[in-house]
């Protein structure tokens, strides 16, 4: 029913219109088809036998088709030991910055708060001005964090970004709430997180969000600080099978010839994408309703 | 507590002002020593010494004596980087990447914005959005791993060319690699935000418009452009403010020995100089070139924008 009257509202529309709509949809169409073919021919190519999508590309013919690198790839504990670290890191690292962002947040939002533009000015330099890496490094060395996961966690635990997110968020509460609550005689604890936080779900929900995919998908300050492999997250295995070019050892070992061992390295590339892809790809559509209210609340403020 | 109202006593004989802070510290402490407190340290710790360490910038480093104990050189790892015949590549590098960068990249979120806008169906836009999102969640190295895949020899784009061409080891590639990924991972997200500025145009005035007999091009200046100006006015200045803070974490990823010419950018060369070599001193003067010119930068933006914005700036 409702496309009908869609498609003679279409109808009526003059024909410049008509032009740009389809041109419009056209090119909306393309940047899909541009999204989606690529993850289709890697799910496909991670199931080719390597030989034969070297030769001749992409093939449908099932007897080509093969679980190898899929085995290869679950079968090594390194990737395990990367996804173990990284689930942790992301939890321990979401949970310790959601807490302190928004701590920091609630007195900024408060217009009665005497220090409010002296912390204001002092957090948002550190958006455009900082020390750079070998200040950093050479303080992360001296506090003696280097190769412990402290280095992960503390360092980018404040977010000035997700405090002013935040921040918006708290200033549109209804200030009758504030006020019943110091009437009442509730402390500046009882009413943040008894009666503030409660009503601030959606925002707690997005801040959240955002730190973990930015821990889960980051990859540089592990490189700079954690040496040991044992701590390695996710994103570093990645690395050293998609980018440099070298297989964690067991995963072709075994097989005789050195070209041997590249094909297989390639085909182990596009399993271990989807393998570590998988996690995030199923859990971001349930995420979907926040991402509105979480870009809103920041882009008021801008 | 006890001190506090002593001094609060004091304050009151010698002026209001202060009695008045005292008070209003005493009565509502628990905003700072608990919940500022922590983002407060942070920051001092984390963010502001380590801008009292590029002082190493100045001085000829002696990891066995300390910053104290090192001899200051002064502008001398300035002169070196600045006369160095590779200087002026990386800077140049960095331009381009992210100037380049900006100018395809600003344009793509705002377009798909006005087009997702002209879906009318709720479902079908949901979907969309759905599927224009999904590339945000993947992984920097995700996906600079699909980028070499498919343009490999033998991957994806050789063969739907019918060529061999090895693309991740051609320097003159590197920048439209960069960028088409870097739309393709997120122009679909970056819509958001325009996405939400049109649907709080007035339905009204777009209504009115089309009984008027407006076209869309009509339509998108009298109705939708104004209700995104602002947001494009303020997107626009944070890029360029961050123009110089062009990613490490992709650049790297997708640097390949032979494409150097084009990839090593200003970032990358900290990394390398510094933590591969251990040259501090003259990484850390690197760094702070890079980080003096994104500031200068972004005051003239901003100052640029408050003239033409009647005093408004961000």
């Amino acid at each position: 029913m409702e496309k009908k009257k869609q498609k003679s509202e279409f109808a009526k529309l003059p024909k410049e219109d008509k032009f740009l709509l389809v041109c419009g949809y056209v090119i909306l169409g393309l940047f899909l088809v541009a999204i989606i073919l690529p993850v289709i021919y890697i799910i496909l190519a991670s199931f080719v036998d390597p030989i034969t999508l070297q030769n001749s590309g992409l093939t449908f013919d099932f007897s080509k088709w093969t679980l190898t690198a899929y085995e290869r790839v679950m079968s090594n504990s390194q990737i395990w030991v990367g996804f173990k670290n990284a689930l942790f890191y992301s939890i321990a690292f979401t949970a310790i910055s959601t807490v302190i962002t928004l701590l920091a947040a609630y007195p900024m939002s408060r217009t009665d708060f005497k220090g409010r533009g002296f912390f204001n000015l002092l957090f948002v330099i550190t958006m455009y001005f900082g020390g750079g890496l070998i200040p950093t490094y050479l303080l992360i060395s001296d506090l003696g964090m280097l190769n412990t996961i402290w280095a992960i966690l503390i360092p980018g635990a404040f977010s000035v970004w997700n405090m002013i997110v935040a921040r918006t968020y708290y200033m549109g509460i209804p200030k009758d709430l504030q006020e019943a609550a110091e009437i009442d005689g509730a402390s500046e604890m009882v009413y943040f997180f008894q009666i503030l936080l409660p009503v601030c779900m959606p925002i707690i929900a997005t801040i959240a969000m955002w730190q973990f995919v930015g821990m889960w998908n980051s990859y540089f300050d592990a490189m700079i600080y954690l040496n040991d492999s044992a701590k390695q997250p996710l994103q570093l295995v990645l690395r050293s099978i998609l980018i440099q070019n070298q297989p964690e050892p067991g995963m072709v070992s075994d097989m005789q010839s050195t070209a041997a061992r590249a094909q297989l390295a390639e085909l182990l590339k596009y399993a271990t994408i989807i393998i570590s892809s998988l996690p995030l790809m199923i859990m971001y559509p349930f995420f979907q309703k926040y991402f509105d209210s979480g870009i809103m609340a920041g882009a008021v403020k801008g | 507590m006890n001190k506090v109202s002593n001094a609060g006593t004091v304050g009151k004989a010698k002026g209001g002002k202060l009695h008045e802070f005292l008070l209003y510290v005493k009565q509502h402490w628990q905003l700072y020593v608990f919940f500022i407190l922590p983002a407060f340290v942070l920051t001092i710790v984390f963010r502001y010494i380590p801008m009292g360490g590029v002082l190493i910038a100045f001085m000829e480093d002696n990891p066995i004596r300390g910053i104290l104990g090192s001899e200051w050189v002064g502008m001398e790892h300035f002169n070196r980087f600045l006369s160095s015949p590779d200087f002026l590549r990386y800077l140049a590098n960095t331009l381009k990447l992210s100037i380049f960068g900006l100018l395809w990249g600003f344009p793509a979120p705002i377009l798909l914005a006005f087009l997702l806008n002209r879906i009318l169906s709720k479902s079908i836009k949901q979907k969309i959005q759905l599927v224009l999102y999904m590339p945000n969640f993947i992984s920097v190295i995700v996906l600079c791993g699909i980028v070499r895949i498919l343009l490999s020899p033998t991957g994806m784009i050789n063969q739907l060319l019918g060529t061999q061409y090895n693309f991740m080891t051609m320097p003159s590639a590197f920048r439209t690699i960069y960028i088409a990924s870097g739309i393709w991972q997120g122009a679909g997200w970056a819509s958001i935000i325009y996405t939400a500025a049109l649907s709080n145009a007035s339905k009204e005035l777009q209504e009115a418009a089309i009984i008027d007999g407006a076209n869309i091009i009509q339509q998108i200046k009298a109705v939708e452009w104004p209700a995104i100006k602002d947001t494009v006015l303020i997107q626009f200045i944070m890029s360029v403010g961050n123009i110089m803070s062009v990613g490490f974490e992709k650049a790297y990823a997708l640097q390949t020995d032979l494409n150097l010419n084009a990839s090593e950018i200003i970032s990358t060369y900290v990394y390398k100089k510094g933590l591969l070599d251990g040259d501090y001193g003259f990484s850390t003067a690197v760094g702070l070139f890079n980080t003096v010119i994104n500031v200068i930068l972004l005051i003239s933006m901003n100052t640029i924008v408050k003239k033409l914005n009647d005093g408004k700036g961000v």
